[in-house]
């Protein structure tokens, strides 16, 4: 990871002459102001660029040739205005170019990202303690209402019931499904891994449009059934069930949604991850007389084992910030609010912005730790390499 | 091991019959099977009678699947009709340039990050990587009021520029990871040959990041075209600017009244992501891969 950058010989190697005074050095005043001006100029530029191309906004325009301008706009602009600035550094005088140059590259970057998440973040923290109009300021009672008031403490539970089933039956559907499809033919496995695999392409709303002809429901002499589980029911000659409103169930069925869109994701990375195991090992354990699920539990499970934490925090963070499955299907009614989408329905249904903030805050410190332990076993690893 | 010992020629995965593999030949295939039933529902929905989808379930086409007065693409008609053909233009407006320009700009920083010396190199790529955590959330409240009192809500830029912060701190993370894994002797020589930086970047590293680039690209695609949040909130629901999802959303909103839409509905808002998918299967899967598997 020591590589010398080789590039920069007369940045900080080069024999230094002696600057005279009023000439740029690298760390002058006039240095660093051409370099936050270069990282500055280029992000500015674009946004200006953006919102003054009226075009974009105008509502009669031909929407085929508006897309077409917008792509056109969007992909050419960006392009364009780096080789631009690039242009404008090289008019500078070399050492001062050169010092001046990685700004331009990493500004935008920096420059996008803070105002998209440092600043919001920051701000997110203040509105948190502010009333619903963020008026006043009210010290932690936003805090105290999200732990207090049942319908947090609803979204709560239900958000420590997402994280910790729907990882747990994403991995373990998918560890199972990857283990043993690796036993099967060429084919077999491509194809069945596959359709395991589609749902990561399909958007929460579009699962939950596919789930409602699952879920669906009509009460007895209001016709057929037209969800299959209620056909089902009904076939064995059950009363059909509103799964979507017969609490905590619910929520169970909401969750098998996200287990159905996430276990394909799980499902490779752990099948490439068991194809990592060497051969030998599984072989030599098998002609010790170890059964295959002997095997599999001595040889193969502690081998994936790093990659099992890896996959299951990754569907840990994505389900703990699940807004769309609940928002789109039940709203969040008839208890099955979780915290995701209680902070967005606070937010633009109740016009509470302090409460949603609260809530957005506690989404953002949760993860913390899960990914301050992610960190610490990357670091552990990279160290016994 | 305390099993009883067996005779070295035990049966491996090649000697296996078909036969003892019976049992895992039909626990996959039960899997499979209901893994697919849902979408294969909605797909035969899609394509039936609008009053048969309200009478009956999708299952009683089973008998009669070769009668043609089974099969009509109206549905698929009276839903592009009805504002999906308008909000799959804004969705492809919304997704290609939501995808190039974090692309780019992280592909930028990244080099800088990886070949480019500078004051405060690592403390700032350490800033990019640790704003990963940050949820999507936290960022609402603060760009809206922004958006709002500048006047640019409902602009397809100010979903871009959305997209790409939320995209950039994965995307640096990626594009400067793999770009500092490539060999320092090309650029030296490249220097040497007295390429500046631009040209080194544009017709050196970038032709060579291609495999991270293509990967964190359709990655970035499938989240933008499948992004109902960033969508919802910065360019709203007017119908002149709603997007898929969006649009989707509000069809399932309407209840009973649009059910033998939305099966149509819902295909229309799949089908590019699904092609992408498909036809770049390969890559996403080698993406996913090799950024958590570690050897």
């Amino acid at each position: 990871m020591t590589r010398p950058p080789v590039t920069e010989q007369g940045l900080e190697k080069g024999p230094r002459l002696p600057s005279p005074a009023g000439q740029p050095r690298d760390s002058g005043v006039a240095v660093w102001l051409l370099r936050i001006a270069s990282a500055l100029v280029l992000p500015l530029l674009m946004i200006a660029f953006f919102f003054a191309f009226d075009f974009l906004r105008d509502e009669d325009a031909n929407k085929a040739v508006q897309v077409v301008v917008a792509v056109i706009v969007g992909v050419g602009g960006v392009w364009g205005m780096y080789w631009g600035m690039d242009r404008m550094i090289s008019l500078l005088p070399e050492r001062t170019g050169r010092a001046v140059r990685p700004f331009a590259f990493v500004g935008p970057a920096m420059a996008i990202l803070t105002f998209y998440l440092v600043y919001p973040a920051v701000n997110t923290t203040i509105i948190s303690f502010q009333d619903k109009r963020s008026e006043s300021w009210v010290g932690f009672d936003n805090y105290i209402r999200i732990f207090t008031e049942s319908t947090y403490q609803i979204a709560i539970r239900n958000s420590l019931g997402w994280v910790i089933l729907v990882p747990i039956a994403a991995v373990v559907i998918g560890l199972a499904f990857a283990t043993m499809v690796d036993k099967l033919s060429r084919r077999t496995e491509s194809i069945t891994k596959s359709l395991i695999f589609l749902p990561m392409a399909i958007s929460f709303v579009g699962a939950a449009v596919v789930f409602a002809f699952v879920y669906g429901f009509r009460p007895e002499g209001f016709g057929n059934q037209i969800g299959i589980l209620n056909a089902i029911m009904v076939a064995i000659g059950q009363d059909p069930v509103n799964w979507l409103q017969s609490q905590p169930w619910n929520n169970l069925f909401l969750m098998v949604i996200l287990v159905w869109l996430q276990t394909g994701f799980s499902m490779v990375i752990l099948s490439s991850a068991i194809k990592g195991v060497p051969e030998v090992l599984l072989e030599a354990a098998r002609i010790d007389g170890a059964s295959e699920w002997q095997a599999f539990r001595s040889v193969t499970l502690p081998s994936i084992s790093s990659t099992i934490v890896v996959v299951w925090t990754t569907v840990l963070i994505t389900t703990w910030k699940v807004f769309d499955i609940v928002f789109v299907m039940t709203g969040g009614r008839d208890g099955t609010q979780v915290v995701a989408q209680q902070m967005v329905t606070e937010f633009f249904t109740f016009r509470n912005n302090g409460v949603g903030a609260a809530l957005a805050v506690l989404l953002f410190i949760a993860v913390i730790p899960i990914l301050i332990i992610n960190v610490q076993r990357f670091r552990a690893q990279e160290a016994t390499r | 091991m305390t099993t009883t010992h067996t005779p070295p020629d035990v049966p491996t995965k090649k000697s296996e019959s078909r036969f003892t593999k019976l049992p895992i030949y039909l626990t996959v295939g039960l899997i499979a099977t209901l893994w697919t039933i849902p979408s294969l529902g909605l797909f035969i929905n899609s394509f039936r009678d609008p009053k048969a989808i309200r009478k009956e379930g999708w299952w009683t086409v089973l008998g009669s699947i070769f009668d043609s007065a089974t099969w009509t693409l109206e549905n698929y008609r009276v839903v592009l009709d009805q504002g999906f053909s308008n909000a799959f233009a804004n969705t492809v407006a919304v997704s290609i340039p939501a995808v190039v320009i974090p692309i780019t700009i992280a592909a930028f920083a990244a080099y800088a990050f990886a070949w480019m010396k500078f004051p405060g190199r690592n403390l700032l790529f350490v800033i990019v990587v640790g704003l990963m955590v940050v949820p999507l959330q936290m960022a609402l409240i603060p760009i809206l009021r922004v958006y709002t009192s500048l006047g640019v809500t409902g602009t397809y830029p100010a979903v871009w520029l959305a997209h790409a912060g939320f995209g950039l701190p994965l995307a640096v993370y990626l594009l400067r990871n793999y770009m500092g894994s490539l060999p320092s002797s090309i650029i030296e020589s490249a220097t040497i040959d007295g390429a500046d930086h631009f040209k080194i970047f544009s017709k050196l590293i970038v032709p060579l990041s291609v495999p991270v680039l293509a990967s964190f690209a359709i990655f970035q695609f499938l989240w933008v075209w499948n992004d109902y949040l960033v969508a919802l909130v910065f360019l709203g629901i007017e119908p002149e600017v709603r997007v898929l999802t969006v649009e989707l959303a509000d069809l399932a909103g309407r209840g009973e009244g649009a059910l033998n839409l939305l099966p149509a509905a819902a295909f229309v808002t799949m089908i590019v992501p699904l092609a992408v998918f498909f036809a770049l299967q390969r890559f996403f899967v080698r993406g996913l891969t090799a950024g958590s598997v570690k050897g």
